[in-house]
């Protein structure tokens, strides 16, 4: 029953499966293990994140497409809610609305940037996506009528998902049944929901014949797979997930801005923590999300402490500073590129 | 390549592009000060990405960093003009002549030096590995990116143009700046030197022997390894002096500019066909007169005008204007 419902790929490493268990009863329960607002938020974001990631490992991991234009669709996906969100008032129809449009979006300009580059040569296709990410990142900031600019949108969602809801008056476990909660919960359904649709899609026949594409793809054709075809696929399917992705940081924060959904810093974390996680296992972006999100917000903490003990050096306290942590965040991955290529779930199946 | 098989196609694109612009544009005047604006910036952009098509074609190294030398190149030169304020105060051009070419000097030197720890650090144990070039450079972009930020601090630096080279200068009814003078001749200056070295020289032979055929060259006695390191160098120190034009041509600087300078020279050398110096002058030059149109006619939709240009130059040929064989 488990075997299939995870596709047979199963964590083949105790440290792993254990790893896994864990992750899955701290989201599950995290409302009632880890009260307050800001605890919610980040699991909400571990949530978010898992299935961002592991859409984008679908590409990078399993096809071996470099993408920049990942967030593209994740902001698509934010978006498509916030514009639908605002312009049809805080219903049902206008979430479904916005879920529609915004995948029909990605899915054509999936398609039209994966046929276009891929035909052409893979290699074009980091390129060409960084271009288009760049361009459509100006765009979402400069047609400020609807995308309402640099400020973004806030909106309302249906009563049941905001936090003036109750469900009971009592609390229960310790924690207010509220419109919050819920909106969690469907999160994380959705977020399991997705993270084994990828399970399955990746342990198909399809996703056999991508992994040999990855490795040969000379090879692959030759044998008789149309590797255009099959890397557009890959691409316009990582597309889709990181689209719903995007629907459900949009449901979670009830804004949307161009920093929170589009910005470079987000392509970025996302390639560090497929890397960390380990590329090519979907499990790997559900541990690397999990790490990643709750030590990002420490890490800062950390840098400030680090800085005001080294006040004394100027220079070595400026490159502490907190501003400067992505200077080592590209450090971290730099060095795991090099020294930790297969990442925290290569590293634990080969043991 | 003979003379009588020169592929002139491609070549006939910048002025074709440019009569069409004509009957949109309407005015003469504006047209020409369009074009050559166009032509100008075209320039700038190809010094830049003639630094990136080196490392590209010759040594199959796809640089995601690349940006970070323009930014350094750029703030280089804020600093050493900045200490030469008496010299580019100065009215008379040859005086700021005088202050822009040591800081050109040094800001190649710099971003030379940078590039060889570069090639040291960063690429050199994944050659051949394309997937972890394109992830290792970026991080190292990220890297460089922000010690520029601890060095120069984050804020936009204004990089104000010497005295000399600033206004314009009038050709019939069309105003032409000055610096763009400058920017087309530094231009031609670069494209003419890599042009001679890499056709006429010895060196230039060898490079071109060692893409094709690197054991082969090997096995001749000479040492690849430091020709390709030198390339490196040299299209790092290219990116240094695209900085500084590119730098003085917007008149600030601010270290996300390589990132943003990146995303123009990918299109050019795509455009350009990877790897070949005169498919990268006909892309910035095409580049630049469709920023400059595209700017006048329609001012929103001018970064999607050079994905467009992309588009269609890739329909037209798949591998770039002047593709390179064997890759």
């Amino acid at each position: 029953m488990i075997s299939r419902m995870l596709s047979h790929d199963l964590p083949r490493s105790r440290t792993l499966a254990i790893l896994l268990v864990l992750l899955l009863l701290a989201l599950a329960f995290a409302p009632f293990l880890f009260p307050g607002v800001k605890a919610l938020g980040v699991a909400a974001k571990v949530l978010v994140f898992l299935v961002l990631v592991a859409s984008f490992d679908l590409l990078l991991g399993y096809a071996g497409i470099v993408s920049f234009a990942h967030t593209m669709f994740f902001g698509i996906g934010a978006y498509g809610i916030a514009i639908a969100c605002t312009r049809y008032g805080p219903t049902w129809e206008a979430i479904a609305i916005g879920i529609g449009s915004s995948l029909m979006l990605s899915f054509v300009l999936a398609m039209a940037v994966g046929l276009f580059s891929l035909r052409v040569r893979a290699i074009f296709f980091a390129m060409i996506t960084l271009a288009v990410a760049s361009a459509f990142q100006t765009l979402a900031s400069q047609l400020s009528d609807i995308t309402g600019g640099d400020d973004g949108l806030n909106f309302k969602l249906p009563d049941i998902l905001s936090g003036g809801f109750v469900l009971m008056d009592e609390k229960f476990l310790g924690a207010t049944i509220d419109g919050r909660l819920i909106c969690y919960y469907l999160l994380f359904v959705a977020a399991l929901v997705l993270l084994l649709a990828m399970l399955r899609i990746v342990n198909s026949p399809f996703g056999r014949v991508l992994q040999a594409i990855r490795e040969n793809e000379f090879r692959a054709e030759a044998i008789g797979y149309r590797v255009v075809l099959y890397r557009t696929a890959a691409s316009v399917i990582s597309a889709l997930f990181a689209t719903l992705a995007g629907v459900m940081l949009a449901l979670w924060l009830r804004y949307n801005g161009p920093d929170a959904s589009l910005s470079f810093e987000i392509m970025m974390d996302v390639l560090l923590i497929v890397v960390i996680g380990g590329m090519g296992t979907i499990y790997g972006a559900a541990i690397g999300a999990a790490l990643f999100v709750v030590s990002q917000s420490y890490l800062q903490d950390l840098l400030r402490l680090a800085s005001e003990a080294t006040s004394g050096l100027p220079w070595l306290s400026a490159l502490l500073s907190p501003d400067r942590w992505l200077l080592w965040l590209g450090v971290l991955f730099v060095l795991s590129v090099y020294y930790f290529p297969t990442g925290i779930v290569g590293k634990l199946r080969a043991r | 390549m003979k003379q009588t098989d020169f592929d002139w196609k491609p070549l006939a694109l910048v002025p074709v592009l440019a009569l069409i612009a004509l009957p949109l544009v309407g005015s003469g005047s504006n047209w020409l000060t369009l074009t050559v604006a166009g032509l100008a910036m075209g320039m700038i952009i190809f010094i830049i990405a003639s630094g990136l098509t080196l490392v590209f074609g010759l040594m199959d190294v796809l640089n995601f960093g690349h940006g970070v030398f323009i930014a350094l190149g750029a703030f280089v030169a804020t600093s050493v003009l900045g200490a030469m304020g008496d010299w580019t105060g100065s009215q008379e051009l040859w005086r700021n002549l005088v202050a822009v070419f040591p800081a050109m000097l040094i800001a190649m030197l710099v971003a030379g030096a940078v590039g060889l720890a570069f090639e040291r650090f960063i690429v050199r144990p994944v050659y051949g590995q394309h997937l972890k070039q394109i992830l290792i450079t970026m991080g190292g972009m990220i890297i460089g990116e922000e010690l520029i930020k601890v060095i120069w601090g984050p804020q936009q630096i204004p990089l104000p143009l010497p005295e000399g080279m600033r206004g314009a200068v009038l050709v019939g009814d069309a105003a032409v700046e000055k610096f763009r003078l400058v920017a087309v001749v530094v231009g031609l200056a670069v494209f003419g030197g890599l042009a001679w070295v890499l056709g006429r020289t010895k060196i230039g032979l060898l490079i071109r022997a060692g893409v094709q055929d690197r054991e082969m060259v090997e096995s001749l006695g000479y040492r690849i390894r430091r020709l390709f390191v030198g390339v490196f160098v040299v299209g790092s120190a290219l990116a240094g002096l695209g900085g500084v034009m590119w730098g003085m041509y917007q008149q600030n600087v601010i270290a996300q500019m390589g990132a943003q300078v990146n995303v123009l020279i990918f299109i050019v050398i795509i455009i350009g066909g990877l790897g070949s110096t005169g498919g990268a002058l006909i892309g910035a030059l095409l580049v630049g007169l469709m920023a400059n149109y595209t700017g006048f006619l329609a001012p929103k939709v001018a970064l999607f005008s050079n994905i467009g240009l992309m588009a269609v130059v890739l329909l037209w040929r798949p591998q770039g204007v002047y593709p390179v064989a064997n890759r």
